[in-house]
């Protein structure tokens, strides 16, 4: 304790300016005290470090779970008040029964494999495509200059816009299909990634110019994990571009030597006017995009931000 | 001498000059606190010391290695722990692999950090984060330590311990180090000497040696923090009209 006494004294001492000095005593040779500095700062930095408290929030789970089940509920009790014809406004029930002989006939899962597969290969192919594309336009100002205001003006426009003249083009062909997935999700990225870059705080380049590092140094180990965040959000993104765009282009573009993917099933139920067919596709649809989010974009982007404790209540 | 700087001016584009005609010498092994009001161009000196800008005028002599810099903000990088943080700038020295962890942790050690080496600075306190800036800036292994108000924005419990550590470390390393502060007493309570920048442009206009005997003497520390403030003080009333 005597310790912490010489310390709190120390700047009254200094600042005796208009006070009498502080009693000699108190002027312990600093050489003496490097045991009691290092006991000071370890109770210090205990002091001034918050401890986390780490639990598993069940809310998280039990309440979007608790969401959706009163959201079918609400409609199952719609479906059944009958007050619309019921093959136009089918319940959950009907729903589920239409999907399970769908699945029993191998439909589903085919459709489901096809897509996600194009989705897969399409956005792999976007980030290969993008990330350069990102960094050079990102690093270079003439080039963002240029062509900045038209990637950010490519994410804005619908990418099934692009599916009439891709059909023109590719005919019914999965290039198509890929071709209105790229021209999705590689401005998604590409923006993401000069964002993150753009995000980065001026004093991250200045460290590192101090220690020494040279551009290639730079851009590798300090640009781009610092640019981190913006990208896995661009592709989370992009992700969602993509599929999005497949989606429409399986919707529009149906026949030929194109593979039956969700999309097809789709269109295939509005052929056959079969509600059931029509919204068991919906919800296929919308479950690989929430179990994508759920499984891949989600853990990854929480353990980043978390990392860099930029995440409200995550190591905290 | 370690740093010579003779007649130095900085002027950005077609402003006004921010440095103008400074003169100093500051000795190998020495501890300057420079001392100056906002506007006195002491973060574009340190800068030019450190070669992250050209001076517009005048001539200085550094060591050939440049300078380790210490910067306000700890400016850690956030995806790296404490120790991955000063291995990379071991790495970007070119350290082996192999000797990088270990002088590491001497290091993190040497600032009383040990403990707490595995920790990202999230979970660092604004004392510690600086300690980790400080080991990291001693990992460059330069002789002249440049520090840019590196405990302005901490509490005065925390900064005041920093004090001593650093003293300690200065001692025991035996670096020049160049000490920027806002602050009388910092500067009286660190340096060896003290120089006064004045502002706009900023210029060496007075300086004080600070003897171990002042130090110790807490009547000389009070004498001396009031001398130099009035100086300042005489400084910044010149900009009033």
């Amino acid at each position: 304790m005597a310790s912490n006494v010489t310390e709190l004294d120390r700047p009254q001492r200094a600042a005796g300016i208009d006070g009498a000095p502080a009693p000699e005593e108190v002027a312990v040779p600093i050489e003496a005290s490097a045991d009691e500095l290092r006991a000071l700062e370890a109770g210090l930095d205990e002091l001034q470090s918050e401890r986390s408290l780490r639990q598993r929030d069940w809310s998280r789970v039990l309440l979007p779970v608790g969401a959706v089940v009163v959201l079918a509920l609400v409609w199952q009790i719609v479906a059944s008040l009958g007050l619309k014809r019921h093959d136009l406004v089918p319940g959950p029930l009907d729903v589920a029964a239409a999907l399970g002989q769908l699945w029993n006939e191998g439909q589903v899962q085919q459709a489901i494999a096809t897509s996600l597969g194009r989705g897969l290969l399409g956005f792999v192919v976007s980030v290969l495509v993008g990330t350069p594309l990102g960094l050079l336009l990102a690093q270079v100002r003439p080039l963002r200059r240029a062509f900045g205001p038209l990637v950010s003006g490519l994410q804005v426009l619908p990418s099934v816009a692009w599916v009439p003249a891709a059909i023109i083009w590719f005919g019914l062909t999965d290039a198509t299909v890929y071709f209105v997935v790229l021209m999705g999700a590689i401005p998604s990225i590409v923006n993401g990634l000069i964002a993150g870059v753009d995000q980065i705080p001026p004093h991250y380049r200045s460290v590192a110019k101090v220690l020494g590092a040279s551009r290639l140094e730079l851009a590798l180990q300090v640009i781009l994990p610092a640019s981190l965040p913006g990208y896995v959000a661009g592709l989370k993104q992009g992700w969602a571009f993509s599929w999005r765009s497949l989606m429409a282009a399986e919707i529009i573009a149906v026949g030929g030597s194109l593979g039956f993917g969700l999309g097809s099933l789709l269109d295939q139920g509005r052929t056959l006017s079969d509600m059931g067919i029509v919204m068991g596709a919906i919800l296929a649809i919308l479950a690989v995009g929430i179990l994508v989010e759920l499984l891949v974009f989600g853990p990854v982007e929480r353990r980043l931000l978390a990392r860099r404790g930029l995440l409200a209540g995550g190591s905290r | 001498m370690t740093v010579l700087l003779e007649n130095l001016g900085k002027r950005f584009g077609d402003g006004a000059p921010v440095l103008d005609g400074v003169n100093a010498t500051i000795h190998t092994g020495e501890f300057v606190a420079l001392l100056g009001a906002s506007g006195c161009g002491k973060s574009t000196l340190l800068n030019i010391i450190a070669g992250l800008e050209r001076p517009s005028a005048g001539a200085l002599e550094v060591p050939a290695d440049g300078a380790a810099f210490m910067f306000q903000d700890a400016a850690l990088y956030p995806w790296l722990t404490a120790r991955g943080n000063v291995e990379l700038a071991l790495k970007l020295r070119g350290v082996d692999k192999a000797e990088r962890r270990s002088r590491a942790t001497e290091l993190l050690d040497l600032v009383h950090l040990g403990e707490a080496a595995d920790k990202r600075p999230h979970e660092l306190s604004g004392g510690m984060r600086q300690r980790v800036a400080l080991a990291r800036a001693l990992s460059q292994d330069r002789e002249v330590l440049l520090m840019d108000e590196p405990f302005a924005a901490l509490d005065a419990i925390t900064r005041d311990l920093l004090h001593e550590e650093l003293t300690r470390i200065w001692r025991e390393t035996g670096r020049t180090i160049i000490f920027v502060t806002h602050n009388v007493r910092e500067a009286v309570r660190l340096g060896q000497r003290v120089l006064l920048l004045s502002s706009r442009p900023g210029r060496v206009v007075s300086e004080w040696d600070v003897p171990d005997v002042v130090k110790d003497d807490a009547a000389a520390v009070a004498a001396l923090t009031a001398d130099i403030t009035t100086r300042l003080r005489e400084e910044i009333r010149r900009h009033g009209k």
